[in-house]
């Protein structure tokens, strides 16, 4: 079995909003045999059940947080709290930061749990990403690859 | 309450985002809007000149929480324009599949968006701390009824397997027996689930609503019946636009549902519930019978009751489903396009959602009309909150706000199907 899972989130049909998943569609052609990549569109408290069992997670969504659009954020929340300043974006009822801080209280969070987050400009109807952010999913990609290079270790 | 202003910027725990405007005026209430911003109407753009096939899919795309109710109102929809009528297997796997969207539903909104506001915590984070079992039971059954829908529409989000005519393939006898076991332990915890949610305090609160759901001779709804109410509604789908009006309102770009020279009305399990008790599993039936909730229910409150009364009776049916299923010899039927408009309704976790598509001899959509149930429900959910300000006015802002939440949440408003931000504003005069 896998031991990595690679998770982009978000609504593709909500312009920025489907940047993580615009980045792990990109990945899945990528990643060496032994990642799994999801994407996980809807209901985040899937989260828990599709991070089960693996011991390195990598997770990226989409940021509305105030920074400039395509501002990139990587943070390891294996070691770390998660700044109150990196607000995921979210079309549903419980965000990324809700699901992270109920995964902790309930002991569920993944034993190495890497974070992407891509500051997005527009979360209106639509497919297309913002050009900032279409740039930013090329650079997340790349950094991705580089994570899973350097090995569980390092993740 | 003092102060004349009450501003909330952002009320959670619902899907999507919205608005909420209150002004009082010498201590009464003299304005109450609920706003919602953005309908789907991106989507019915979309459809035109897209195949029949397509519709389906493309709808699905507009809840991640609800995808299976608008493929089978679209499929229905489709179907009823090209004079198809699915039967047998194929029939019960689309009852089936809405099991697992109604499990998985009900569960996330009973457990971890509504519950907390009985027990007076922020949110499900918090409620987790003080009632971990709870919180992971909840989500082992929401996994039980994403299995489900994974089982038969290929995967969990955005399921991919529904088809106009039926699925793309169809799962084998033994394929279901594994969920089997999965199910039994579902319906034992939404027994479980059910007491637990009648044994939170409820606040008394009744009005007169008209309730409207679909209605079938011999089963509870999901994908056909007719439409009917308490108050005296009882038409075919086809009808439905010359008895519900749509009404522009200037301070939201969505459209308010009301039943043509009647008003507001309610949609949901509260209704689904009212107007079919009788329909429900003989179970189901025993334990809303045990724990004191029973049609009529008038009390929006005790929805929460009710929604996991709903989650028991589709774990009950999903086992009665796969008892009985055979295999069937196609997993579709064969659709022959011509030029002619059609109508779906089924009832979505949240209640009946309506699709028209006109299509022309090859099958491309010309045109398409979509209402979901949170924006038949939004006349309703004003209505509670204007009561409820008018009866409770004298309470403190904090409470008053916390109970205004509950209330809009009673109706588990879906608006990403419609919307974005949900603002709740007081103003005082």
């Amino acid at each position: 079995m896998a031991t990595t899972v690679v998770i982009g989130i978000g609504n593709p049909y909500r312009r920025d909003d489907g940047a993580g998943i615009a980045v792990v569609r990109r990945l899945r052609l990528l990643v060496p045999q032994d990642v799994e990549v999801v994407e996980c569109p809807g209901d985040l408290t899937m989260l828990l059940d599709i991070w089960q069992g693996y011991s390195r997670v990598i997770v990226i969504d989409a940021m509305r947080s105030g920074r400039a659009a395509g501002e990139v954020m990587r943070f390891d929340a294996s070691t770390q709290t998660l700044p109150a300043n990196m607000r995921f974006s979210s079309t549903h009822a419980m965000g990324l930061n809700e699901i992270l801080a109920l995964a902790h209280t309930l002991h569920r969070l993944p034993r190495k749990l890497v974070l992407y987050g891509v500051e997005g400009r527009d979360f209106g109807e639509g497919e297309c990403l913002s050009d900032e952010v279409a740039k930013a999913v090329d650079d997340v990609v790349c950094y991705i690859l580089l994570d899973l290079k350097k090995g569980e270790g390092d993740a | 309450m003092k102060g004349n202003t009450m501003k909330v910027d952002y009320l959670a725990r619902v899907e999507g985002e919205g608005a909420l405007y209150v002004r009082f005026k010498g201590g009464q209430p003299a304005e109450v809007r609920f706003k919602i911003f953005e309908p789907p109407r991106f989507f019915e753009a979309f459809l035109r000149g897209r195949s029949y096939r397509e519709a389906p899919d493309i709808t699905a795309r507009i809840c991640g929480i609800c995808p299976i109710a608008y493929q089978m109102s679209a499929a229905h929809a489709m179907e009823d324009a090209f004079g198809i009528k699915i039967e047998g297997p194929i029939r019960d796997l689309r009852r089936l599949i809405y099991c697992g969207e109604w499990i998985e539903s009900h569960v996330l909104h009973v457990a971890m968006l509504h519950a907390p506001d009985f027990l007076g915590y922020e949110d499900a984070i918090q409620m987790a701390r003080d009632h971990p079992q709870i919180v992971e039971t909840a989500l082992k059954l929401k996994k039980v009824g994403n299995d489900l829908v994974t089982l038969i529409g290929g995967r969990e989000v955005h399921p991919i397997n529904v088809r106009v005519g039926g699925f793309y393939k169809v799962p084998r006898r033994r394929d279901l027996q594994e969920i089997e076991e999965h199910l039994k332990w579902a319906r034992d915890a939404s027994i479980q689930l059910v007491k637990w949610t009648a044994s939170l305090p409820t606040p008394e609160f009744e009005q007169d609503y008209e309730f409207v759901a679909l209605r079938h001779p011999a089963e509870y709804p999901f994908n056909e019946g007719r439409l009917v109410s308490n108050k005296g509604l009882d038409i075919a789908i086809d009808e439905f636009e010359a008895h519900i009006v749509e009404d522009h309102v200037p301070y939201s770009n969505a459209l308010h549902a009301r039943i043509a020279r009647r008003g507001a009305y309610m949609v949901g399990p509260l209704a689904r519930f009212n107007l079919n008790f009788d329909k429900l599993s003989p179970l189901a039936q025993d334990v809303a019978k045990e724990v004191g909730v029973t049609a009529p229910c008038r009390n929006p409150f005790q929805s929460i009751v009710v929604r996991a009364i709903e989650t028991l009776y589709a774990c009950d049916e999903a086992l009665r489903i796969i008892a009985n299923y055979t295999m069937p010899d196609k997993p579709a039927v064969e659709v022959r396009p011509y030029a002619a408009t059609g109508h779906g309704c089924t009832e979505a976790p949240r209640g009946i959602l309506y699709h028209r598509y006109r299509v022309d001899e090859y099958g491309t959509i010309l045109d398409a009309k979509i209402v979901p149930p949170t924006a038949q429900n939004q006349k309703s959910i004003e209505a509670d909150l204007w009561s409820l300000v008018k009866a409770h006015a004298d309470l403190p802002m904090e409470q008053l706000q916390w109970r205004c939440e509950q209330a809009i949440r009673n109706y588990d408003p879906c608006i990403s199907c419609a919307t974005h931000f949900l603002k709740m504003q007081v103003k005082w005069d």
